[in-house]
């Protein structure tokens, strides 16, 4: 097993080695520009926290002074079975969390965006106004995860159903809880109204 | 009695069938997407008669140019597009909760899937996202086959691309070339893989298998075969005054337009943004080592969609024989045992690679918690995986940024004032992949 210590070893200093770039000057400006924001690096990517209420300005400040044209991704994580997770210092962490992974077509650079959301109120600004493109990976999120985004024009299910209920993302989501035809005899309820 | 069963079970079917509101929602005020609006509308060089009707019209989900399951709901004005909604999900599988329930080694066979006319491309970006969190180096050899079985793959999409793009507008010898060509492609993954679908062959910390003997032959020969199919191609379509009537001018989208709404991939490039993840600094795969160019054009039109993936395969073959000269020797996994499972042989001998053996296929490697968004450029724009791990074997979130969601989502802006015998060439040259969109 001494091999698989060094190997590991190895990798580990690898991997540190890899997580030292330069102070992202973005986020040393994004602190300057919201103070109660909590600047971090994830594994050398730049994230930053943002509050609910600074979220869109956040978005707006990115996209007109910093060159984030494009939002590239936005989606939603449930950590209901991962509560105490790590988080930065300065960070409350919620169960849900909204990620927005944003890039500048300008000067090549990257930035996650990251909100935490509260189970007992999951709404969070949509970043509609700022970047049309959030409209379809807003509705997704919703669909999968309830968290609904406050003024997004058109708030609908995109995947399922539109009179599907329940959000199969969620963790406490139960998957087959959909009641499946023709699994034995009077399974059904239309079997069992022909009362056989 | 029986009548009253029936009754109240045909009440309970509709409800089941039911699919909600068919109406197409008033957007909210001061959120005109891109894609409302345009309401004049000429015909024949005629004014249409002033009326306030329009008709809506449910295109899909099986009409056969809407590339599997998309529905679109569109607003005409007699011939003219006035407004379009996107109905997707027709194909939503819950792959993303899937992912949930699957270890990283078993996560592969999911991810290869969702856009299953480039699965090398999602396997590779599962598998970097993974590798980015373990924190291991994946040895040169097996970065130099990812990259040429995602060139071979970008050939094999494109070339789907242009058969279903000529079939789509009418030039049916186009569709024939091309999947005669496409097959010769996926005959070459079969051999390197076993399966010319859905193959499962990147793996995290490298790939399932070196590549056969005498590749390097496979692999010329089937180079020469497309660029011979690519010259045929070039010669029936570009120049065809059919074609071009088809397809120039239609179907415009703008760069700021495709950048507000995240177009990314040749839709974006025909726009004039020269954006390429492949020549991102900090690509995964070693692109910076081979030459080749980016193309981009400025039109924005299907016919500039058309030729930049034309291109883009001449591009491509560049790269796949610039690997066959300058393919490393080495490993093709990383040897770390913790990730990868010993060979076969070693279960017998030693106790230690039945142990590691073991624990590898039933639990799966830990990775570390964290989170990480990595991307590549796959032949419909850029892929990204957002993976969180929980320190478990599982992932805690696996989230696919789809490339044909973002694209799919322009394509109002496209259709705006469109006819309705150019929405089939439009949605053709957005190459949406619904496997991809609903995941």
């Amino acid at each position: 097993m001494a091999d698989d210590d060094t190997t590991l070893d190895a990798a580990d200093e690898a991997r540190e080695n890899v997580n030292e770039p330069p102070a992202d000057p973005v986020l040393a400006a994004a602190a300057a520009a919201f103070p109660e924001a909590v600047a971090h690096e994830s594994a050398g990517q730049p994230v930053i926290f943002l509050a609910r209420d600074a979220w869109a300005d956040f978005a707006r400040w990115l996209h007109d002074d910093q060159g984030f044209d494009v939002l590239s991704d936005l989606c939603g994580v449930d950590h209901l079975l991962n509560a105490g997770r790590a988080v930065p210092a300065g960070v409350t962490p919620e169960r849900f969390e909204v990620v927005a992974n944003l890039t500048s077509f300008v000067h090549g650079g990257r930035l996650r965006a990251i909100c935490e959301v509260p189970a007992a109120d999951p709404v969070v600004p949509t970043l509609t106004g700022t970047y049309p493109g959030a409209d379809w990976p807003e509705r997704e999120t919703f669909d999968l995860f309830g968290i609904r985004f406050d003024g997004h024009p058109d708030l609908t299910r995109i995947l399922l159903p539109e009179d599907w209920q329940g959000h199969p993302l969620r963790k406490d989501d139960a998957p087959a809880r959909v009641p499946v035809m023709f699994k034995g005899p009077g399974a059904t309820p239309f079997q069992q109204a022909r009362g056989r | 009695m029986t009548r009253d069963v029936e009754a109240r079970e045909g009440e309970r079917l509709e409800h089941l069938t039911d699919e909600g509101a068919q109406e197409m929602r008033v957007r909210a005020p001061g959120h005109d997407a891109p894609g409302d609006g345009g309401t004049e509308m000429v015909l024949t060089g005629q004014q249409w008669p002033e009326t306030e009707e329009t008709m809506i019209v449910n295109m899909g989900p099986q009409h056969p140019s809407t590339h599997g399951v998309l529905r679109l709901m569109l607003e005409l004005d007699g011939e003219t597009i006035l407004r379009c909604k996107p109905i997707i999900g027709y194909l939503h599988t819950g792959m993303e909760k899937t992912g949930e329930e699957l270890t990283y080694a078993q996560g592969g066979t999911n991810v290869t899937r969702m856009d299953y006319a480039s699965p090398f491309h999602n396997e590779t970006v599962f598998a970097v996202a993974a590798e980015h969190l373990l924190g291991i180096e994946v040895p040169p050899r097996a970065r130099w086959i990812r990259m040429l079985l995602c060139e071979l793959n970008r050939i094999s999409s494109h070339l789907l691309f242009l058969a279903t793009n000529g079939m789509d507008i009418g030039a049916v010898s186009m569709m024939i070339y091309g999947w005669r060509e496409r097959e010769e492609v996926l005959r070459f993954f079969e051999a390197v893989t076993g399966l010319r679908m859905n193959h499962n062959f990147i793996r995290v910390g490298g790939t399932a298998a070196d590549l056969p003997d005498g590749w390097e032959d496979d692999v010329t020969r089937v180079c020469d075969l497309v660029m011979d199919g690519v010259f045929d191609y070039d010669g029936l379509l570009t120049e065809n005054p059919i074609w071009i009537e088809r397809t120039v001018g239609v179907g415009v989208i703008t760069a700021e337009e495709a950048k507000a709404l995240g177009v990314t991939g040749p839709i974006l490039r025909s726009t004039g943004v020269p954006r390429d993840l492949r020549r991102s600094p900090d690509s995964p795969l070693p692109y910076g080592e081979v030459d080749f160019d980016v193309i981009y054009t400025q039109n924005g039109d299907c016919f500039d969609r058309y030729r930049i993936r034309l291109s883009e395969i001449v591009e491509s073959v560049k790269i796949v024989r610039q690997c066959v000269e300058k393919m490393p020797l080495g490993d093709y996994r990383v040897q770390d045992l913790k990730v990868t499972p010993p060979p076969r042989k070693r279960i017998d001998e030693s106790m230690e690679a039945l142990i590691h053996h073991f624990k590898l296929f039933t639990e799966g490697f830990k990775v570390p918690a964290g989170e990480t968004y990595q991307a590549v450029e796959s032949p419909r724009g850029e892929l990204g995986c957002y993976l969180v791990s929980d320190g478990t074997s599982r992932p805690c979130r696996m989230h696919v940024r789809a490339p044909s969601f973002y694209n799919l989502q322009a394509l109002p802006t496209m259709l705006r004032g469109a006819l309705v015998a150019d929405s089939v060439a439009i949605i053709s040259s957005v190459d949406p992949i619904m496997g991809d969109v609903d995941r």
